[in-house]
């Protein structure tokens, strides 16, 4: 296993070499160059000369390889420029909005595990002709949950979720009063969990539904296997059936479908900060887009790059924790 | 007489048993009805809208659902918008853009893809997994974020988003023809074609692409309704549809600093993608069960 991951990480640096040629290749996309970005277009009151001495100080006149080659070398180093707004450079930046982004992204999943599961769960032991037959009542409420289910991941793929989060704040912030709408709370725990909820529930939203639907179905095909039926012959207690021959075997897609959304959540954060004004990693993005801060852009392209390469390893070594039958090495 | 006799099967073709199929969906019907509606408004729309919805009346400036107009112009059912525009006129014309929008993401990507995806599963070898690599990475990569990036560097506009969301998110194409080419060419027809010295051109235009027709189509559709999403949001981000431009993203961009003021003017547009996404997506799914054979029992 170790050496699985250590191969995987090996795979980091020719993938980041990929994503800062890009990068360098949008910078020169960019109208002007970096000193004109710096200084505007048309750098009044500047001599010639000494936008010459500058540009040659900065090593704009180099061939393009070398320039890339510099800035390679200095990305290497962990340096990725400086601000052009706020002239501190990208990487403090970027760590100073790392954490919200982090506690965002981890209620998010925290919500999508405690409550999209269990609720795929529930749906499917309530119209499985072959769970343990729990009492009449319980079924009836959760074919209810069955069908909600259904319904929501149908309206989460067709919501777009900045106007669901516009949503939730409208009813929950501004008519209810009961979660703040904006910001990450008073500093208090308590402030810092209400704060949470209305971000993790607009980004997690249609992933919570698409998980609940193949939990679902994914769990009524396992529990009509052959193996389950021996499980209940042999005389385990319902319960341990369900959890270790079913729910077991019937996680394997949905891990499989957390790694396939992981892309489009960290594209659905990058909205989400931004309705509610979440001072995280993608919110810093979206604010250098409109400021025309390109080391910024380039710097956020780069983590969320890497973020998502970790997010997918992370899914693979899930695998194996799973499903014991898949071996990387 | 053959002709009093009643035929023991019903004359039948691929469309007429997929139109089968989806009406007696009921969920698609619905779906179809309210995108033929829709269609009808964006066609229709400088006919039916109240108002012109590039007007601007600041001394009108949003004003509450319902306020009557001037004496001799039509009210303001949705209320004006901040600069004293029409907001029900600004919706009805918003429906214009976002169904051109997804039409043309999707005529972008499924260019590139079902190209990229014939050639790959038609020639094979060398060619193939070049191609397939390439799909990999794509698919696999974060590329809206990407894309946003890309978008802020060349200039935010509409045309640019349209050609950025189109060239991110052709992957899926070129990956899905590739599958059933790769079957196709080994059918006996093909073979047949080929003995009769047809060329390869001749045997993709009338031999592969026909057969494609419908995993096509699914997956177009699907596409369409991303595509609305995808342009939708990164209007509101202000990197897709520029002021004053009547686009439901932006609008939705423009509406909240008023939340609290003016609630309607950010529900309604957010209903009208939701309302557009979810009929299309409803279309789609009784499509792919009516289309796609790896679904046929």
């Amino acid at each position: 296993m170790p050496h699985y991951i250590l191969r995987r990480l090996l795979f980091l640096p020719p993938l980041l070499l990929g994503v800062s040629v890009l990068t360098f290749a949008l910078i020169h996309l960019a109208p002007g160059d970096p000193l004109s970005t710096q200084f505007g277009l048309n750098p009044r009151g500047m001599e010639l000369e000494t936008v010459e001495r500058l540009r040659a100080q900065l090593g704009l006149n180099d061939p393009l390889p070398v320039q890339y080659f510099r800035y390679l070398g200095s990305l290497l180093r962990g340096d990725m420029g400086r601000s052009l707004a706020t002239r501190t450079p990208v990487s403090q930046e970027i760590m100073a909005r790392f954490p919200a982004t982090l506690q965002l992204a981890i209620a998010t999943q925290a919500l999508v595990l405690l409550v999209a599961i269990p609720l795929g769960v529930l749906s499917a032991v309530a119209v499985s002709p072959h769970s343990p037959a729990p009492p009449v009542p319980r079924r009836r409420w959760a074919r209810l949950v069955d069908a909600l289910c259904s319904a929501a991941a149908l309206l989460g793929v067709s919501m777009p979720s900045f106007w669901f989060g516009i949503m939730l704040m409208l009813l929950f912030a501004q008519n209810l009063g009961w979660l703040p709408s904006t910001g990450r709370g008073d500093g208090t725990l308590v402030g810092a969990l209400k704060a949470l909820v209305l971000p993790a529930v607009t980004l997690g939203a249609g992933l919570m539904g698409l998980v609940a639907r193949v939990t679902r179905s994914q769990l009524l095909e396992v529990l009509s296997q052959d193996h389950v039926r021996t499980a209940h012959a042999k005389g385990l207690a319902p319960r341990w059936v369900l959890v270790r021959h079913g729910v077991r075997n019937a996680l394997i897609p949905v891990v499989t479908i957390l790694g396939m959304q992981a892309a489009s959540l960290l594209g659905g954060a990058v909205i989400v900060e931004t309705v509610f004004a979440w001072p995280g990693i993608g919110r810093l993005a979206v604010n250098a887009i409109w400021r025309r801060d390109y080391p910024v852009i380039m710097g956020t392209v780069l983590v969320f790059s890497v973020l998502f390469v970790l997010m997918n390893l992370g899914v693979d070594i899930l695998y194996t924790l799973i499903d014991p039958r898949i071996r990387y090495d | 007489m053959i002709e009093n006799q009643r035929h023991p099967y019903p004359p039948s073709s691929l469309w007429l048993d997929v139109w089968r199929q989806v009406r007696r969906n009921r969920l698609a019907v619905l779906g179809l009805a309210i995108l033929g509606a829709l269609v009808l408004i964006a066609v229709a729309a400088p006919w039916i809208a109240p108002c012109d919805p590039y007007e601007m009346n600041l001394s009108a400036a949003l004003q509450p659902p319902g306020t009557p107009g001037q004496p001799g112009t039509p009210g303001h059912v949705l209320g004006t918008d901040e600069l004293g525009r029409d907001n029900l006129s600004r919706l009805i014309y918003g429906s214009r853009i976002s169904l051109q929008v997804g039409l043309i993401v999707v005529s972008i990507a499924g260019l590139i893809g079902v190209t990229l995806g014939t050639v790959s599963g038609y020639y094979g070898g060398v060619i193939d997994d070049g191609i397939m690599r390439l799909v990999d990475v794509v698919l696999a990569f974060p590329f809206l974020v990407l894309a946003i990036a890309v978008v802020a560097v060349v200039g935010p506009s509409l045309t640019h988003m349209m050609i950025v969301l189109g060239g991110v998110s052709w992957a899926s194409y070129a990956r899905l023809v590739r599958g059933v080419v790769l079957g196709l060419r080994e059918e006996d027809y093909v073979l047949a074609a080929r003995v009769l010295g047809a060329s390869d051109w001749r045997i993709i235009r009338r031999h592969i692409w026909p057969n494609c027709l419908g995993v096509v189509i699914v997956q177009a559709t699907f596409g369409v309704a991303n595509g609305i999403l995808a342009a939708s949001g990164l209007s509101f981000l202000g990197l897709g549809a520029q002021p004053p431009e009547a686009e439901w993203g932006a609008m939705l961009s423009a509406a909240k600093p008023y939340l609290r003021q003016r609630p309607l003017m950010s529900i309604a547009p957010g209903v009208a993608i939701m309302v557009t996404v979810l009929a299309i997506n409803l279309v789609g799914d009784a499509l792919r069960d009516a289309l796609d054979p790896r679904l046929r029992s």
